[in-house]
């Protein structure tokens, strides 16, 4: 489905195709980008777009963003996904640097900012904890104010990519007196501080992407608070929006599903009578792709009118999810017999992997997107959240 | 109907109950499949002198005499502990196949090596296009003397680089899909010619794709029946895998519900959602009809009904379903803790994946399922 575009908007669009097309890193494209590339690697593409002043779509222009409309930023997401470029790091750019420049103060936005645009600082979230999944507002790690430091106790887990980053944003509790989501601050801390330990934890399909982030005594300047003390709560639900609003997933599913047809005519005949129940399997989620993206269009005729689609970003977290958990399941089935096999980390070209190319990922895929139901507050959450904020039950 | 197991049946399940407690754990079994070779010696020994690898035997075998219904024991029980080690491969695929259509001499040749633990088979039956079907078979054998010579390359073949003696089908007249003119053939793993390139599974087992190329091998079976004879095997395996499957099914569920009762989030334990209330209750549903599908389909097996084939397709995709759906709900309400390789849930959750895929994934029995009864 294409949005109607004006002639300035189509232009653009083939402007951002071209250039992907020219400048992608063939390096990056590897069978797996998400696990097999290192960091110096994953961080080509991010800083081809920054020189480029692609980078960070959302940022107004003061701060380094592109100053496009909103039809242009879709656009950019939806060429970019399409191509199957690797995401810049969405903690960096989508998540910590608008939580930045909205509520940090001039001397944070200055040290900051640049150096999220760049790449030089790669970002990790100190969110979830044991004891706080779904209910974030239990946080427990504590902070506690000595002269112009913070001293920071307690345990992350789920910090994606932690092994990389050069600094993590946490929630942290300031006020144990106050109610749970009153006590909660917002801060920044440089991961090569004395007391910070990572220790990696290994998810089902074999990979390194998640961490357990230990904080002991960790002194943090006073300076890296964002904005008011005991008020991160506002901040962490400002920054989950932008999160979820970027879950739809069209352009990612379409390629999957493409690349689904592929393995199905490769590797099920005609005659097969399976092969009519696939075609008919990926029809039905071509149709729900087709669906989600219609939805996700009029949202963004809506917000370019200035309406703000609010709590229904909840709805494309779900079906974006599901739709993708469905593609990797039938990519899955697809490869028969082959989907026994899977390829063991870290990954080397010198391991021996049966079956064809184009089935090597599929199971390491179809078991990590398992997550995606869960995380960023787990399906179950989501609908709670259409069901008080949308349906007001 | 509900199984109501005799003594000696009881004994068994208790005493495979008794081992896999004591030697067996989550821990244990991480060992085991962390180790070099992938799986355990010394269990299998375990195994064998606890007269598990007899069990199914018939008497004049050699074994005990226990039928499908002792496989059904013995399987459930390695579902519940997540055991690695080839008792499908070996005692119900090969040992089925030698005792069934074997000769005397091969029977006595082979089964006590069996029985005994010191000799691992495994079954060699796909190949690249074969997908789930037992006659696409393209690896060819010709007769030389009393012997044949086989090649060919067979794919995906479980416990391959653990097994001394293979079970190959291989065509010895027809074309590629033709359903007459299959054979089998015993073939010596280490035999010159035997080419294997071993890799992991996804549920943490080892396989191997598997060159043939000038291999003797001795026929088993009747010479162009072998898909007749593989059918009857295959039967026979499903209901050893929906044992199994069904075990995992139950822990998994033990498992789930635990959980929702300790774990807190929003000040209350998760089990008093009352969405993930209903969920653990069709979590429950999908155990108990999976389980009384696989009793049924073990009884069925045990006095040879008439449509059991037909029976064992419905319940490999009936059991099969079930098995995703819980695996897929125990992963999403254990959370991120469901994703780790650290806790027990994702090893079951890929444990089923690998069950399901096995002698044909649930879409494709649920229309055999359909076939035969149209046929019929």
């Amino acid at each position: 489905m294409e949005l109607k575009l004006s002639r300035e908007d189509a232009a653009f669009r083939d402007e951002v195709r071209s250039f992907i097309a020219e400048n992608y890193p063939p390096e990056m494209r590897v069978p797996n980008p998400e696990t097999d590339l290192t960091k110096e690697q994953s961080l080509l593409w991010h800083r081809i777009l920054h020189k480029k002043g692609w980078i960070a779509p959302l940022w107004p222009k003061e701060y380094g963003g592109p100053g496009w409309s909103v039809t242009q930023r879709f656009i950019f997401e939806q060429e970019t996904s399409r191509a199957g470029t690797l995401p810049p790091l969405a903690f960096s750019v989508t998540m910590v640097g608008p939580v930045i420049y909205t509520f940090g103060n001039a001397a944070q936005k200055k040290r900051f900012l640049p150096r999220i645009l760049s790449g030089e600082d790669w970002w990790c979230q100190g969110y979830s904890e044991p004891g706080s999944g779904s209910d974030l507002a239990t946080v427990r790690t504590k902070a506690v104010r000595d002269g112009d430091h913070y001293i920071v106790n307690g345990h992350k887990t789920w910090t994606t990519l932690a092994q990389h980053a050069d600094w993590i944003f946490c929630l942290v509790r300031t006020d144990p007196s106050a109610k749970p989501q009153s006590g909660i601050s917002f801060l920044l801390i440089d991961m090569k501080s004395p007391g910070v330990t990572v220790r990696p934890i290994i998810t089902i399909d074999g990979s390194h992407e998640v961490n357990d982030v230990f904080l002991e005594n960790v002194r943090v300047p006073a300076e890296n608070l964002i904005g008011e003390e005991n008020k991160g709560w506002t901040y962490a639900k400002f920054l989950l929006g932008n999160e979820r609003t970027s879950m739809a997933g069209i352009g990612r599913s379409t390629r999957y599903i493409n690349k689904l047809k592929q393995i199905v005519k490769a590797e099920i005949p005609a005659e097969d009578p399976a092969h009519l129940e696939f075609l008919r399997d990926i029809a039905r989620i071509e149709l729900d792709v087709l669906a989600l993206e219609a939805t996700e269009l009029r949202v963004v005729a809506q917000m370019a009118r200035g309406i703000d689609p609010g709590p229904a970003a909840s709805l494309f977290k779900i079906r974006g999810t599901e739709i993708f958990q469905a593609i990797t399941e039938l990519t899955h089935r697809a490869i028969g017999n082959y989907g026994l096999a899977i390829r063991e980390h870290p990954v080397s070209a010198n391991r021996f992997m049966p079956g064809p190319d184009y089935g090597h990922t599929a199971s390491e895929k179809y078991l990590n997107a398992r997550k995606l139901s869960i995380y960023g507050g787990s399906n179950e959450i989501q609908r709670n959240i259409i069901a008080k904020a949308v349906l007001g039950l | 109907m509900d199984i109501q197991f005799t003594e000696e049946q009881e004994l068994l399940r208790s005493s495979v109950q008794r081992l896999l407690r004591d030697q067996y754990d989550f821990e244990a079994r991480r060992k085991i499949v962390a180790s070099e070779e992938g799986f355990s010696r010394k269990q299998w020994d375990a195994f064998a002198a606890l007269g598990l690898l007899a069990a199914p035997f018939s008497e004049g075998a050699g074994g005990l005499g226990g039928g499908p219904l002792s496989t059904m024991i013995v399987m459930h029980e390695f579902g519940r502990h997540l055991v690695v080690e080839p008792f499908v491969e070996t005692v119900v695929l090969a040992g089925g196949l030698i005792e069934h259509v074997g000769t005397p001499e091969q029977q006595q040749s082979f089964i006590p090596e069996i029985i005994d633990g010191s000799k691992i088979w495994t079954l060699a039956w796909t190949e690249k296009a074969s997908r789930f079907d037992l006659a696409n078979v393209t690896t060819r054998a010709r007769r030389e003397g009393s012997d044949h010579i086989l090649t060919g390359a067979k794919t995906m073949v479980i416990a391959a680089p653990w097994a001394d003696y293979l079970i190959v089908s291989a065509r010895t007249s027809g074309d590629d899909r033709d359903r007459g003119g299959v054979s089998l053939f015993v073939v010596d793993r280490r035999a010159t010619g035997v080419d294997l390139q071993s890799f992991k599974t996804i549920d943490g087992r080892r396989a191997a794709e598997l060159g043939l190329r000038e291999v003797r091998g001795q026929l088993l079976g009747a010479e162009g029946e072998g898909v007749a004879a593989l059918e009857v095997c295959r039967d026979r395996a499903i209901g050893a895998l929906c044992a199994e499957a069904v075990g995992a099914i139950g822990e998994l569920n033990s498992a789930t519900l635990e959980y929702s009762k300790t774990r807190k989030q929003f000040g209350t334990t998760i089990g008093s959602f009352q969405v993930l209330q209903h969920r653990m209750v069709d979590m429950f549903i999908a155990h108990q009809e999976a389980l009384s599908l696989m009793q049924h389909l073990s009884l069925s097996l045990s006095a040879g009904d008439a449509g059991l084939s037909r029976l064992a397709s419905g319940a490999k995709s009936k059991i099969g379903y079930a098995g995703k759906f819980v695996a897929d709900q125990a992963v999403q309400l254990h959370g991120g803790m469901g994703m780790t390789d650290e806790l027990n849930v994702g090893h079951y959750f890929k444990r089923i994946s690998s069950i399901n895929i096995q002698f044909g994934d649930p879409a494709f029995h649920v229309l055999r399922y359909a076939q035969l009864d149209a046929a019929a």
